[in-house]
């Protein structure tokens, strides 16, 4: 069973009946050769680690090795303003405290890489806890997400040396993006457009990262992508289109990512790593830690 | 078609950060070298090249590697602390750093083993992102493979009909071979042999009774998805 772009999958629910996490699920299973419950065993436990990253981050004292990160997830969770009422607030802190776990050499769900680990952990507790969803439905979203994430591994890339972060935080904001509007009813097209949406907005992001380090600005474009997440479902699910479909939207990614300096792609040598402060942070951090 | 990916690969791995090729692919490489002792170590070397050498301390390279040796899977929490670990269990080890050495991938190690009961091995390994690796050298001679599957590691005097009589001893016991790669090296030969399916005991025991067999182990995948399913 092979899926090559998101319209593949979406054809496959429309002559199946199937709604798209379905679809996932019989693709591992026919593929892998998996029983139902040893696909939703592996989801679960998916599940539960991105639960638990987001609760060490929120409860335990994470300051990173390089100092760069000191307990920004608990000191977003205990500031007194709200831009957007608490539920975004904590949906911040949530993302942040996967990146802390991550950089203190936590455990992590991988999804789809390390530096974008905070992204769909933050989603899917927030949608848990403001819409009340039950667990069979998130590990459902997984699914969905997954779907978005095959296909953008097929034909753009994870890798921030190749994609940027574009390819990273980019392509957890679409699986999230994704995710968010199948909880709430969308259909395959809203989730597809929700996907485009979110692909637009991360569309030549560069992965700089200072020191070469999964921290800064890792971390922070974390919870800017679980924004994005948001924003790009609450778009899809209102009924507005994303002009160019999704497939097309991750076919520029490529060719974006392509077109992006090397020095732009996770060398630790252009954009924030290369200014005057990324310059002495990363020297500083490297002879403390030597 | 070929082999499509496991939506595990897209919602994992299940690692210890921070980084999938820094930390997650160097502790595989650490478990692998392992494997290839099949002793408890008791001394490591290990010599990290190129980005592995610069940027090993903030990325946990060395403690992922040492956790690997200590028989820890990428997404075993005792990574962090495997430098104590491993100095209460009586390991000694020693880094080594080569920043520039253009001849290997950018994310190398060289791990040499010694075993408590008196054995070595020297092993090449490189990590190529998302946790993959690519394993290039054992004792001195060229392989590869990324251990995704079971794997026979041979040396062998290179003997005519050698390759005949271990696939021979593999498809006695309804072993399927995947994949086979053999490598020379004056009057030895070095073979590779992806198994769809573990090697047992006796098939293992049996190729390493042939008299002009050097050198066998079983390397067994270790990625975090293959315990994902409690197959």
């Amino acid at each position: 069973m092979e899926f090559n772009f998101l319209s593949d999958i979406v054809e496959y629910c429309r002559r199946e009946k199937k709604d798209m996490a379905q679809a996932m699920l019989e693709y591992e299973m026919r593929n892998k050769r998996l029983t139902r419950e040893q696909v939703y065993t592996g989801l679960k436990r998916t599940l539960f680690v991105m639960e638990e990253s987001v609760e060490q981050g929120l409860t335990q004292q994470v300051i990173s090795p390089s100092g760069m990160l000191n307990n920004w997830a608990k000191t977003i969770l205990q500031c007194k303003v709200d831009t957007l009422g608490p539920a975004l607030k904590k949906a911040t802190a949530r993302a942040i405290a996967v990146g802390e776990v991550n950089a203190c050499m936590g455990k992590i769900a991988a999804a789809p890489t390390a530096g974008s680990a905070g992204i769909l952990p933050a989603v899917l507790v927030t949608m848990m806890e403001e819409h009340a969803i039950p667990r069979e439905r998130i590990l459902e979203a997984l699914l969905v997400s997954s779907a978005v994430g095959l296909v953008f591994a097929k034909n753009s890339s994870f890798a921030g040396s190749e994609a940027g972060c574009m390819g990273e935080t980019g392509s957890a904001a679409a699986m999230a993006a994704g995710a968010i509007t199948y909880l709430l009813g969308g259909n395959e097209e809203q989730i597809l457009e929700s996907v485009g949406f979110a692909l637009k907005a991360s569309m030549g992001l560069v992965c700089d990262p200072v020191g070469g380090l999964v921290e800064e600005p890792c971390t922070t474009r974390n919870a800017v992508g679980v924004a994005n997440a948001f924003v790009s479902a609450q778009m899809a699910l209102a009924g507005i289109k994303s002009l160019i479909p999704a497939d097309e939207v991750i076919a520029a990614t490529k060719e974006v990512g392509d077109l992006m300096s090397p020095r732009l792609k996770e060398s630790g040598q252009g954009g924030l790593a290369n200014t005057k402060t990324g310059r002495e942070i990363q020297k500083r951090v490297f002879k403390t830690t030597e | 078609m070929s082999e499509q990916p496991s939506i595990f690969d897209i919602l994992g791995p299940i690692m210890i950060g921070p980084s999938s090729s820094h930390t997650a692919g160097a502790s595989r490489i650490g478990y692998i070298a392992r494997q290839l002792l099949h002793d408890e170590p008791k001394k490591a070397v290990i010599t990290l090249y190129n980005s592995f050498a610069k940027t090993h301390k903030g990325h946990g390279t060395d403690k992922a590697i040492i956790g690997g040796i200590l028989g820890f899977g990428p997404d075993d929490e005792r990574i962090r602390d495997s430098h104590e670990l491993a100095a209460r269990g009586g390991l000694e080890w020693e880094f080594k750093f080569v920043g520039d050495f253009v001849r290997f991938h950018s994310n190398t190690a060289r791990v040499k083993l010694e075993g408590k009961h008196g054995g070595t091995v020297e092993v090449v390994g490189a990590s190529l992102g998302g946790g993959r690796i690519r394993i290039q050298e054992i004792e001195g001679f060229t392989v590869d493979f990324n251990a995704q599957l079971p794997t026979l590691v041979i040396i062998a005097e290179d003997i005519p009909g050698s390759i005949q009589k271990i696939s021979g001893a593999i498809a006695e016991k309804k072993g399927n071979i995947a994949n086979m790669f053999v490598a020379r090296n004056e009057n030895f030969a070095n073979m590779i042999i992806e198994l769809d399916e573990h090697a047992d005991k006796e098939t293992v025991e049996k190729i390493a009774a042939l008299p002009w067999v050097k050198f066998v182990r079983r390397v067994e995948p270790m990625l975090e998805g293959s315990s994902r399913y409690e197959k």
